[in-house]
């Protein structure tokens, strides 16, 4: 096991270097950044002045060594628009975005296995059909339009939840949290659906199709000769062997709700990195997009490596020896 | 004889699966009886409806499509059919076990087998967690298999098919059941293994006092541990009686020719070596019986008669019972 996570590490590494490489291009060679950094207006020997003093006169690989050891500190240079470190600027959002992947992926997690292994047990009745059918929607219907329908029944027709923002929050620490306000909590509701739709529909028949093959199998036979209730049978014998996929699949997933909620971020007007994300490249500020990408690829590869240990500990046939 | 004697009574059962092709009558009509500590060999090519049989018992018949229709299963007195499932749940594992054809699939992968066998402790006797552990460690130990104490924290995929059965049979006997239904036991297992499994089981039905009603295809595996036989054909009883009277004299031409097509090592004719007989056909399909004797289409002494009507299963003596036209006294 040990050894199997040090492997894994070693090649997160491997990949996070190739995507500081390709950000490292974006960096320099995406435009000049000595016409951004000094000015529209700059003469040729202020340009040249600033390109000494940034050291972009240096051969490349001084150059992209100079890059890997700052972004090893966290210092992905200041934004060209702010003028305060990019990387501060993204942590101060990332709680935001957390905050929101995480009720996101809960949510479409307790609903869609839920959902799942109701509708399995009567896979022909009616309203489970009805259930399957709205799935479908669930995965097609584009995200965009999930939000705005939302607004449009919770918001403008029924006016019981707020449209947009994060509403109240509260400091703990460096953490700007939501969760400890009403205001807070009912900002949530919204976006967490609409972020997690997609997610929760596709859980419901990850976990639907996997109970369905799970309960013809001869353990499941086994389970009830013994006299075990529908609870135990269900929940603990055949669902344990569902979820292997279906955890895979979360945990996969969250990565991406964190780092690429964009579209519902836009929608909510959600303060999270997904939204700075956007606004960053309406102003071409490279290092705010460098340094999330940086951070982006960081989060999923964690989940990835997080997700495997915990595959190996779900199923006992894989101990990575 | 005795009516109040058998442990288990089954009058008159007919289980039939609704699908889209029509009714399949997997078990028609079928009566047996199993007394305490015997040991009772249903017997049958596949798909004439033993297994159809076990599951009626302990009432695991999935349904929809299969239902029950007909019949009635006494069991101690009790009739198991009017049982509500709360109270069957009772019975299943606790008063009536059964194991399964394939060992391996049999036992959930992802729980350990201790997890496993302690769960009957748990959920049967009431027992502690620690206490259930224990007695799982116990039981394993009464399956000969080595070193329990270290097994019982294995996975299934861990143990070859010889040891999932056995913790698959510890399984069953840990709450001391009345009944041990075994669906082709040592089936899918290799002969060695299957030689050992099959004493394993005679030598615990005698330690746990259990009656055992066992579910196979291969006559040998009768003939070494069975005291009275069921073959079945096509959803019915065509022949019943003492495994010897059976063996030596077979009535309905079924019978016979299961018999004969045992291979047998010495015997030989004037010619070498002596083909293998077998039964020509295959079992018929169950949504189309014919309505006369369902085996009349494979049935080398066929008459006209057959056709017509099924016969009845009648008493020749010796309770060996036979329903065919031959023996019918017509």
């Amino acid at each position: 096991m040990v050894t199997y996570i040090t492997r894994r590490l070693m090649q997160g590494i491997v990949v996070l270097l190739a995507v500081s490489f390709i950000c490292f291009i974006i960096f320099r060679y995406a435009g000049d950044p000595v016409h951004t950094l000094a000015g529209r207006y700059a003469t040729f020997q202020e340009q040249e002045m600033v390109r000494k003093a940034f050291g972009l006169d240096k051969p490349f690989y001084i150059q992209y060594t100079r890059f890997l050891a700052n972004a090893a500190q966290g210092n992905f240079g200041k934004s060209f628009v702010t003028r305060v470190p990019a990387f501060n600027l993204i942590l101060e959002r990332l709680p935001a975005s957390i905050e929101l992947a995480t009720s996101a992926i809960i949510i479409s997690f307790i609903v869609g296995v839920g959902l799942g292994v109701l509708v399995s047990l009567q896979p022909y009745a009616m309203r489970n059909r009805l259930v399957m059918a709205g799935s479908l929607f669930g995965i097609s219907i584009p995200t965009f339009l999930i939000g705005i329908l939302l607004i449009m029944v919770f918001c403008v027709y029924l006016g019981i939840l707020p449209p947009f923002g994060r509403g109240e929050t509260r400091m703990i620490g460096f953490w700007r949290t939501g969760f400890l306000t009403w205001s807070g909590i009912t900002h949530l509701i919204l976006p967490a659906f609409t972020l997690g739709m997609y997610q929760l529909a596709v859980l419901l028949r990850l976990t639907r199709a996997g109970m369905r093959e799970v309960l013809t199998k001869e353990y499941i036979k086994t389970a009830w000769s013994k006299g075990l209730p529908p609870r135990k049978v269900i929940f603990k014998h055949a669902l344990r062997n569902v979820l292997i996929p279906v955890i895979t699949m979360t945990g996969l997933q969250f990565g991406e709700l964190i780092a690429f909620a964009l579209v519902t971020e836009t929608i909510f007007q959600w303060p999270g990195t997904g939204n700075l994300l956007l606004t960053s490249i309406y102003e071409s500020d490279q290092p705010v997009i460098v340094t999330y990408i940086m951070l982006a690829a960081l989060i999923i590869l964690s989940l990835n490596i997080i997700v495997d240990i915990l595959y190996a500990y779900l199923n006992p046939k894989i101990r990575y020896d | 004889m005795d009516h109040q004697a058998h442990l288990l009574e089954v009058k008159e059962l007919k289980t039939y699966f609704f699908t889209f092709e029509g009714v399949a009558k997997a078990v028609d009509d079928i009566s047996i009886h199993l007394d305490k500590g015997e040991t009772l060999g249903l017997v049958g090519e596949s798909g004439c409806g033993k297994s159809v049989t076990a599951l009626s018992i302990m009432r695991l018949i999935p349904e929809p499509p299969g239902r029950i229709v007909n019949g009635k299963i006494l069991f101690d007195g009790v009739k198991l059919l009017d049982l509500t499932m709360k109270q069957m749940r009772d019975i299943r594992g606790k008063r009536i076990s059964m194991i399964f054809q394939e060992p391996m699939i049999s036992l959930n992968p992802v729980f350990t087998i201790g997890d496993q066998i302690s769960e009957m402790f748990i959920l049967h006797e009431n027992c502690s967690k620690r206490e259930s552990w224990e007695r799982a460690v116990e039981m394993l130990r009464a399956v000969q298999i080595p070193s329990p104490e270290k097994r019982v924290h294995e996975y299934p995929h861990q143990l070859s098919g010889g040891m999932c059965q056995r913790a698959i049979i510890a399984m069953a006997l840990s709450c001391n059941p009345e009944i041990l239904i075994a669906d082709e036991p040592s089936t899918a297992l290799d002969v060695t293994i299957q030689a050992q499994i099959l004493d394993l089981m005679v030598q615990l039905k005698e330690d746990f006092d259990a009656a055992i009603m066992l579910i196979t295809h291969d006559l040998g595996v009768i003939a070494e541990i069975a005291q009275r036989v069921v073959v079945m054909y096509a959803g019915k009883v065509v022949e019943e009686g003492q495994t010897i009277t059976i063996f030596e004299e077979p009535k309905h031409p079924y019978t016979r020719g299961l018999l004969k097509s045992i291979p047998k090592l010495q015997e030989r004719s004037r010619y070498g070596r002596q083909r293998l007989q077998e039964i020509s056909g295959i079992v018929p399909s169950l949504y189309e019986l014919s309505p006369g004797c369902s085996f009349y289409p494979r049935c080398p002494e066929s008459m006209a008669m057959c056709q017509g009507s099924v016969p009845e299963l009648v008493d020749i003596g010796k309770a060996h019972r036979v329903r065919c036209w031959l023996h019918s006294g017509h």
